[in-house]
């Protein structure tokens, strides 16, 4: 089963045509991915090889739903554009935007979940700035490297991408049922919650690793939804006690403002809802490891 | 990016938000004249981004020219909570006060959308007022297309209960200030207090702003607002170099790629440091998923410009960029800045991990820097740099 991506999963890219939307194209391609399109609009009704596959380039999101059935988007395109290609992908209904794109001005987030909520909530966004998700053997529907692990029964979602990589890492050999990289960014489409959520209900996820860093309170509401509605295990991680109050640490939502947003918060609050928390991500994975062989 | 007080002022005067005149600058004699031109009178404000500068005497009177120069004399250069006094702002003197409220817009994180905050008891910090009287503020959801505009600021206007006689000037106050949160890209706008003077008429006293860093590709003046002369001169360094660093207190310098993981370093750092004499990290610095010689090189060579680093920490996972690229990377770099005649002469503790990780460690086994040691974990490596740079402490 997985979350979110599967491998009848049919994918197609924002973007594919410039620099960062070729190379992972590319990368895509090889880990599995079942890419049926790219869209640009200068360069409709092009062809681009890969490698040997001939993916065709299409005007408009709506037009490569419409031709390739097309319900995964992955997007690349430039800060400045973000925002009209988000609102485009909920424009076509597609029901999975995964927004790679990071510096992306928060009026502009604001404004496109505003519009997906406007719309009914028909698209699932995922980022942006994140490194997308990986089902492992099955797709892989961004920036995340394919080879770190195999397929497995973890479930793993997380804030940060490359503490994403160090985890799967961690636990490559007992494999991931899926991986979400939710970004950083102080708005996001899709939570903690909606991952923890989808988890829960997916019969091959057996525990959850949920790795979340300072700024906001996410966390906290995860704890929250934790104690109420997860009954399978979670082993989580935290990023950020050493930060500083009132710096940004690289991404544009890890921020301790006054003392709202702190580490110590955060693993509290998940302690309190049974979730137990490593002090490094090497803790965190043995803990994981611990609870698997019961 | 935070605004001083006269950056906010001159952002609410240019979208129609009602102001009093004001001039900042940084010597004294230039109050001199500024208050000849507001009639001869003035209120002599510090510049610093931080609460409570009116309590640490920031904030002074001057009822004649040569006044004014005296208390900008008496405020330039003062220390208010560690902050020092670099400029001045010399504002129009208020008229008469009769009552001071509180409007904001803001980020509302866990809604993913913004926020509008309200008050008819103003003058004081909101969250004051929110913890002692809760009903006396108001937070509406603000729709982040709909926006604000006359309704739904009598709608705000309405809740916070404003008075009758001064809820069409609130109203278009929170209009015009809208409208800065909006072309602006800010994640704050606040006015605090929002006067109503003897007139009957409503003016923001003081605001804060802070602006969203990732709007500046659509904003080339958010370049002049930045605050040159406050930044650390390594942050600065970074800052020209396209580094994302923060500088820390500590002895160990932190190399690392991806924001999460470099945060996770410091911790680990932080935990391996409390059994090698309390050694901490010295600084944030990701180099992003790249890690190209160059960039790695700019940032060994902020990092070992840092006379507080003892030890070198480089953590890099291989995800995209795969571990012999990085290897290369570090000796290519050292080697860099040697021949540029810089020294180089502090540990290096590197892990690296992921992608041709093996073939990484080879590189740096068989290059063999007198300088360079490996280690294959995480907390591994974070305790060697902990316990090398307490050794040299």
């Amino acid at each position: 089963m997985a979350i979110f991506l599967t491998k009848e999963s049919k994918v197609i890219v924002q973007g594919m045509t410039g620099s960062e939307g070729q190379k992972h194209t590319k990368r895509m391609l090889a880990s599995g991915t079942n890419i049926v399109g790219g869209v640009n609009p200068r360069k409709a009704g092009q062809v681009v090889d890969f490698d040997g596959t001939e993916i065709p380039v299409f005007g408009s999101v709506k037009d490569a739903v419409e031709k390739t059935g097309a319900d995964v988007t992955v997007i690349f395109v430039p800060e400045k554009f973000t925002k009209d290609a988000v609102i485009e992908a909920i424009d076509a209904e597609i029901p999975l935007a995964v927004v790679i794109t990071e510096g992306i001005a928060v009026h502009d987030s604001a404004s496109f979940w505003a519009y997906a909520g406007k719309k009914g909530n028909k698209t699932r966004i995922i980022g942006p700035n994140c490194p997308g998700l990986i089902t492992p053997g099955q797709s892989n529907a961004g920036i995340i490297p394919a080879d770190i692990t195999k397929p497995g029964r973890i479930g793993l979602v997380s804030k940060s991408g490359t503490l994403t990589y160090q985890m799967m890492y961690e636990l490559r050999d007992i494999g991931f049922s899926t991986c979400v990289g939710i970004g950083g960014d102080p708005i996001i489409g899709t939570t903690h919650i909606d991952a923890l959520k989808a988890f829960q209900d997916d019969p091959d996820t057996d525990l959850i690793v949920m790795i979340g860093e300072i700024g906001g309170d996410a966390e906290e509401r995860a704890a929250a939804f934790i104690k109420e509605n997860v009954t399978k295990p979670v082993v989580g991680y935290v990023a950020g006690f050493t930060a500083p109050e009132g710096k940004t640490m690289g991404h544009a939502g890890a921020i301790v403002s006054g003392s709202s947003g702190t580490a110590q918060a955060k693993k509290e609050a998940l302690e309190a809802a049974g979730v137990k928390v490593g002090k490094t991500p090497t803790e965190t994975a043995k803990l994981a490891r611990e609870i698997l062989a019961g | 990016m935070d605004l001083f007080e006269y950056q906010a002022r001159d952002l609410f005067a240019k979208h129609g938000v009602p102001v009093l005149a004001g001039e900042v600058i940084d010597t004294p004699e230039a109050a001199r004249e500024i208050t000849e031109r507001l009639g001869g009178k003035s209120v002599v404000k510090a510049q610093v981004k931080v609460g409570g500068r009116g309590k640490a005497g920031g904030v002074k009177l001057a009822a004649t020219p040569d006044e004014a120069v005296a208390r900008a004399t008496d405020i330039l250069g003062m220390d208010i909570k560690g902050h020092t006094v670099h400029k001045v702002m010399i504002a129009e003197t208020a008229p008469e006060i009769v009552e001071e409220y509180y409007v904001s817009f803001l980020l509302d994180r866990a809604n993913r959308t913004f926020l509008s905050i309200a008050s008819v008891e103003g003058g004081m910090e909101i969250e004051e007022v929110a913890a002692t009287r809760p009903d006396a503020v108001a937070k509406i959801a603000i729709d982040a297309i709909d926006g604000v505009d006359e309704a739904k600021a009598q709608e705000i206007v309405a809740a916070a209960k404003f008075p009758a006689e001064v809820a069409d000037k609130v109203a278009h106050v929170l209009v015009t200030l809208w409208d800065t949160f909006v072309k602006s890209d800010a994640l704050l706008v606040e006015v605090n207090p929002l006067a109503k003077v003897a007139s009957g008429d409503v003016i923001a006293l003081d605001g804060k702003v802070s602006l969203d860093d990732n709007a500046e590709f659509r904003h080339p003046e958010f370049e002049e607002l930045h605050d040159k002369a406050a930044a650390n001169p390594l942050e600065a360094a970074a800052k020209e170099k396209n580094l994302n660093y923060v500088k820390l207190d500590g002895e160990v310098g932190i190399i690392g790629n991806g924001a999460g993981l470099v945060m996770s370093t410091l911790d680990v750092v932080a935990y391996a440091g409390e059994a090698h004499k309390g050694v901490k990290p010295a600084n944030f610095l990701d180099i992003g998923g790249g890690a190209s010689a160059e960039v790695m090189a700019n940032g060994l060579e902020i990092i070992l410009g840092d006379p507080d680093v003892k030890s070198v920490f480089v953590n890099v996972f291989g995800g995209i960029t795969a571990c012999d690229a990085v290897a290369n990377g570090i000796v290519q770099a050292l080697e860099l800045l040697e021949s540029k005649g810089e020294e180089v002469n502090k540990p290096l503790v590197v892990r690296l991990d992921g992608n041709n990780a093996e073939l990484g460690r080879q590189i740096l086994d068989d290059r063999n820097h007198p300088l360079v040691q490996r280690v294959d974990t995480m907390d591994g490596a974070a305790d060697k740099a902990a316990e090398l740079a307490a050794a040299a402490k």
